[in-house]
């Protein structure tokens, strides 16, 4: 007979899956992680155990790792994130100026969602978009020569 | 029907190619989707073949595209640029590791045989491993990620080293900011790559390979591992490549938003699931790399230079180039720059040649004031070192560094005060944390500038700042807190006036 365990949450469902596909890769903590976060939206707090457990790790290394990496999120971000390019070669174009105008028009600091859950701000060092800068990515999809106006009509699109 | 070519490069995405595309081929164009010609500023550029050659039109925007159509685009009789291979822009390049970007449909299979692929690899396993490195010794060819470390020599390492298991690993990491050749070979012909991986396996007897590529660079990601696929499906890859006895097999790993990780050891780090923390050396990845086995580390332009190597001879590489830069590189224009893009040519162009013949000057149309060579951790550079030439010695020699040739422009109304500040916040942000004179050095820095810049005992911070400065090129472990200095000293030295 087995014994009575808890019922098993989504999340954990996720980490189970995603150890199942990756768990026999070599190194496979950070693909099951980018797994997990694709499903998720995040790492939450109560996987952390389950991958560590199923990769033969303690739970102080898997956490290591979520913390030491800027994509690994401990809460979902909004339904979309823009990140706006910080580095040198966007600064060159104005990204400084960008930055200020996206914090003002969304009433957010990097890090932070718009209350109504839509966007989540951030910045990023580089896009390899460096010749037509400033550059923002929104979602997945790469923007260039983001002045502040096309900057508010690529939120008009979100919204 | 003639064909009509439309990047599906992530920068001409970035302004529009893909509605362009959509209404070429709703205006009955038979739209080939290519990676970039690297000539940025004319993105989305759209080609056409005619019996002469593609002749270009750029930067198409959408609205544009009835009327171009109405004026005969699609049988290359609108007036647009001419022959793209005959612009000044193309013409004065060698065009070498980037010859097939730009040109063919980076996945298929048939196309990259069609104009010369696997050229290369057919030569290598003609040969004992033991002759593809001393053909990648011969070509001068050193690594293109920064460091300039010979690659045949890298090899040699790791074919002597006793191991069953070796591993090749192509750092896709591709953090320094104004530099992009990485992600446009990767999305514009990833088989050149897949195949110079290839090569480097044959030479080092490794049968398993890694691409680590960063997480933003979501297109190069989704690209190389459909290459993958298709390499694998030809036996380009897997079980007896091209009915050799060499077995190899690759996969992408994608990184999670670390510049460190593009350092060799911290990418290993990274590679084997910890956090990425730089490794002391020795031991060198090429005798302990990769779970601690035998391990080829190199960087993408590298790795893609090689299949051209082993096609054309290492003399005629070696031919090119200036002192100990043999060959080509890839320099990539970019920041406040009126051309930029993509210039591939041999080693000794001047800075100057680059930023204005290629560059055409800044975007602004304002003068330039400097440019910063080799990512943010390279020099910054005034207009009075234009004639230095792109060569590892003459850069290192003027306090610089080519590292993996980005050249970001700035006019004259940057704040070198503020670059140098931003060099220290970026070391902080990003720094692994594993030594003291990195970790709190950088967070010391910006604070001794925020000094500088209010006024505040101005010469003995400046004397603080130096002081600094020695102490993190001296006391770090790797080049991160290494070479933070550099980036600010330049500035301090070049643009004194920005600090008083
Ligand atoms: C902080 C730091 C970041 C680096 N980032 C990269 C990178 O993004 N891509 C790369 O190829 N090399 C990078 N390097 C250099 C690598 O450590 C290593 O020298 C290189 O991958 C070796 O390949 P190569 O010999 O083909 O250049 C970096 C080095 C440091 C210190
Ligand atoms: S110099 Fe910085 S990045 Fe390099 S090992 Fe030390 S703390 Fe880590
Ligand atoms: S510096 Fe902004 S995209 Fe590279």
């Amino acid at each position: 007979m087995t014994s009575v365990t808890p019922p098993r949450t989504a999340a954990e469902e996720c980490a189970r899956a995603a150890l199942a596909e990756h768990g026999s890769e070599r190194g496979p903590l950070l693909p099951v992680l980018h797994a997990v976060q694709e499903k998720l939206g995040c790492i939450p707090r109560d996987v952390i155990p389950v991958i560590a457990d199923g990769l033969n790790l303690s739970i102080a290394e898997v956490h290591g790792v979520v913390t030491f990496y800027k994509d690994f999120r401990s809460t979902p971000p909004g339904r979309t994130t823009v990140r706006i390019c910080r580095a040198e070669a966007c600064q060159a174009r104005g990204a400084n100026a960008l930055v200020e105008h996206a914090k003002r028009q969304l009433g957010v600091e990097f890090g932070e969602t718009t209350p109504d859950g839509a966007v989540t701000l951030d910045e990023v060092f580089c896009l390899g978009n460096c010749a037509l800068g400033p550059a923002v990515q929104v979602g997945e999809r790469l923007h260039g020569r983001v002045s502040p106006p096309r900057f508010d009509a690529l939120l008009g699109e979100l919204r | 029907m003639t064909r009509v070519f439309v990047p599906r490069d992530s920068a001409a995405r970035s302004v529009g190619a893909d509605e362009v595309a959509a209404l070429l081929e709703r205006a009955g164009g038979e739209v080939v989707r290519t990676g970039s010609r690297g000539m940025l500023w004319l993105e989305p550029l759209v080609e056409v073949e005619t019996p002469d050659g593609r002749v270009g039109y750029g930067p198409v925007a959408p609205e544009d595209v009835d009327g171009l159509v109405a004026a005969g685009l699609l049988d290359g009789t609108a007036p647009g640029l001419g022959l793209v291979e005959e612009l000044e822009w193309m013409r004065r390049q060698q065009r070498l590791t980037f010859a097939r970007v730009g040109v063919v449909d980076p996945l298929s299979p048939d196309d990259h045989e069609a104009h010369g692929g696997n050229a290369g690899l057919r030569a290598a396993l003609a040969l004992p491993p033991a002759e593809v490195v001393g053909a990648v010794t011969e070509s001068g060819l050193r690594g293109r990620g920064g460091a300039g470390f010979p690659t045949g020599i890298k090899w040699r390492t790791v074919l002597d080293a006793e191991s069953e298991l070796k591993f090749v690993c192509c750092n896709a990491d591709e953090g320094d900011s104004g530099t992009f050749a990485d992600r446009m070979l990767m999305e514009g012909d990833p088989f050149t790559l897949i195949e110079g991986m290839t090569i480097a396996a044959h030479a080092v007897g490794a049968r398993e390979g890694y691409i680590y590529i960063r997480s933003e660079y979501p297109d190069a990601i989704a690209t190389m591992r459909a290459a993958i696929a298709a390499a694998r499906e030809r036996g380009w890859l897997g079980e007896r490549v091209l009915g050799s006895e060499l077995s190899f097999d690759l996969h992408v790993r994608v990184g999670a938003g670390a510049y460190i990780c593009g350092e060799e050891t911290s990418m290993l780090e990274s590679l084997e699931g910890r956090r990425g923390q730089v490794r002391a050396k020795p031991p060198i990845p090429a005798i302990q790399g990769l779970f601690g086995r035998p391990t080829v580390v190199n960087n993408v332009l590298s790795l893609a230079a090689v299949p051209w190597i082993l096609a054309h001879g290492a003399a005629a590489y070696a031919e090119l180039g200036v002192g100990r830069s043999r060959g080509t590189s890839v320099f990539q224009l970019a920041g406040n720059v009126a051309r930029g893009g993509i210039v591939e040519t041999a080693f000794g162009v001047t800075l100057g040649e680059l930023v204005n013949d290629f560059g055409g000057g800044t975007a602004s149309g304002r003068p330039v004031r400097a440019v910063q060579v080799g990512g943010p951790l390279g020099a910054y550079l005034p207009v009075s070192q234009f004639d230095l030439p792109l060569d590892y010695e003459a850069f290192a020699q003027a306090g610089a560094m080519v590292g993996h040739g980005g050249i970001v422009v700035f006019d004259d109304t940057v704040d070198m005060a503020a670059m140098a500040r931003f060099a220290f916040e970026f070391c902080a942000e990003e720094s692994c944390g594993k030594c003291t004179p990195c970790r709190i050095g950088a967070v010391r820095g910006v604070e001794t500038i925020d000094k500088i810049r209010a006024g505040q005992d101005r010469e003995k911070n400046l004397v603080l700042l130096d002081d600094l400065c020695t102490l993190m090129t001296d006391g770090s472990l790797c080049a991160m807190g290494g070479l933070t200095p550099m980036p600010v000293r330049s500035a301090v030295q070049h643009f004194a006036e920005d600090f008083r």
